[in-house]
């Protein structure tokens, strides 16, 4: 029977090692699988290659890891927010890669790496500082810059309910970077705020198919979780 | 000297809410246009889109009402209306650059009368500015309209003759909102079409950085 929960979060991880490029869903916050992160800071892997939105806030979470020393590089549209203060310290002290990607771009690099499509061209950063060294070309008039695929050896993302399948349903806006992210590495794992029996899920509904999922481990109390429960199933 | 008083960010807002009609798609950027939100006037169905992932957000809840999974781009807590959907970041972000919306609203550093727009660095030397979706609603949408202070706290223009700071777009800027007047960009120009009352076109003209055209009327 197939079942892609594990036992725990150590389980759930196992096979992250030094210098791989791992994707963490989530959008501030919301989505962010931070038991996974704590997990990957126990882990203990250094030289990692982050992706996502944010570059952390405070010294929790994807901040966290990066104090401990273990980020070589992050890629990400948003490094400075209120509160990124370690991205602040490493960056300034050089102890930081930083790659600067448009939102939009980020988004669909990570899709076409899950979608088999090596590059592709978009008008984002035409004109722009961002756009320097990258190969462009003109359709119907228009100049495009080509962007390519993004991939990861490892995704870490935060579902709301899964099933034994890897089928996996998110929560309001807390969907964003992790169901693209789900496509886009080797090995995919879900924080799930929930188990559910296969079939309970409904088929129409479900976002990511079991087919991207490798590993879920359940971690009900989050905060998140804790509040949002008494307002939905 | 003729007395005139700009308008508060609140009602900049207002200003701009005025002529978004119903049923278009918006996207309001940080600051000024995330007022833009609450100033829709009562009755009129607009969809407002955040780039994680939202299409029909409505107001902050009560304090009391409070749900952690629902924010919008500026990570402040929203409410979803009736027909709201949800999706993931790259069909967020093909709603944005397959030009599916009908306007965004952004704030700026500097509007070129050419229309390009620089808003997310203050200099090339900065090495991580945050670009977030900025570039991306710039290029994507139909219209781009810019809420701004018409000149910096220093007084310096924002409205000028070409961007000093890095450019998030080149030539993508329609209409500019500030609080001393509603100023379209045409075909290399500033065209002034409202001021607020009281104001003079020598007063606006010495707060903008490059020659203006205007489609107003003397103030009398």
């Amino acid at each position: 029977m197939i079942n892609k929960e594990v036992r725990d979060i150590a389980d759930a991880l196992s096979g992250i090692e030094d210098g791989q490029v791992v994707m963490v869903g989530g959008f501030g916050s919301v989505g962010q699988p931070d038991a996974l992160i704590e997990g990957l800071i126990e882990r203990g892997a250094r030289d990692l290659t982050i992706v996502a939105n944010n570059a952390g806030a405070g010294r929790i979470g994807l901040a966290k890891l990066m104090e401990a020393g273990r980020v070589r590089k992050i890629i990400c549209s948003f490094p400075r927010s209120a509160g990124s203060v370690v991205f602040e310290e490493l960056f300034r002290a050089g102890k930081l890669e930083l790659e600067i990607v448009p939102q939009g771009t980020l988004a669909e690099r990570i899709r076409a790496a899950g979608a088999g499509i090596p590059g592709f061209y978009t008008a984002t950063t035409v004109g722009t500082l961002l756009a320097r060294g990258k190969e462009s070309r003109v359709f119907d008039g228009r100049t495009y810059v080509l962007e390519q695929a993004l991939h990861a050896d490892v995704a870490l993302v935060e579902a709301w309910r899964t099933d034994r399948m890897g089928n996996c349903i998110y929560r309001e806006s807390g969907r964003n970077f992790n169901a693209v992210m789900a496509m886009a590495a080797r090995t995919t794992v879900v924080q799930s705020c929930g188990m559910v029996a296969a079939g309970v899920l409904d088929s129409e509904a479900i976002v990511t198919p079991g087919i991207f999922v490798d590993r879920i481990v359940v971690v009900p109390e989050t905060a998140n979780a804790r509040i949002a429960e008494a307002g939905a199933a | 000297m003729i007395a005139y008083k700009s308008l508060s960010r609140k009602d900049l807002a207002a200003r701009i809410a005025r002529d978004i009609p119903e049923g278009w798609y918006v996207n309001l950027g940080i600051g000024i246009p995330t007022l833009v939100a609450d100033a829709i006037p009562a009755g009129r169905e607009v969809i407002l889109h955040s780039e994680n992932g939202i299409l029909g957000f409505g107001p902050a809840p009560a304090p009391d009402a409070i749900d952690p999974w629902l924010i919008n781009a500026g990570k402040q807590h929203v409410t979803l209306n009736p027909g709201g959907s949800f999706f993931h970041h790259a069909d967020s972000f093909a709603i944005i650059r397959g030009g599916h919306l009908d306007l965004c609203v952004l704030g700026a550093f500097e509007v070129a009368a050419n229309g390009d727009l620089a808003n997310w660095a203050t200099s090339a030397q900065d090495s991580a500015p945050a670009v977030g979706g900025a570039m991306d609603l710039a290029v994507g949408t139909p219209r781009v309209w810019v809420a701004t202070e018409h000149t910096t706290r220093d007084g310096a223009p924002k409205l000028v003759e070409r961007c000093a700071y890095p450019l998030t777009a080149p030539g993508v800027v329609n209409r500019v909102y500030t609080n001393l007047a509603v100023i379209d960009v045409r075909d290399g120009h500033f065209v002034v079409t409202e001021m607020v009352a009281g104001l003079t076109r020598d007063a606006l003209q010495a707060q903008t950085g490059v020659e203006l055209m205007f489609e107003v009327p003397e103030y009398a």
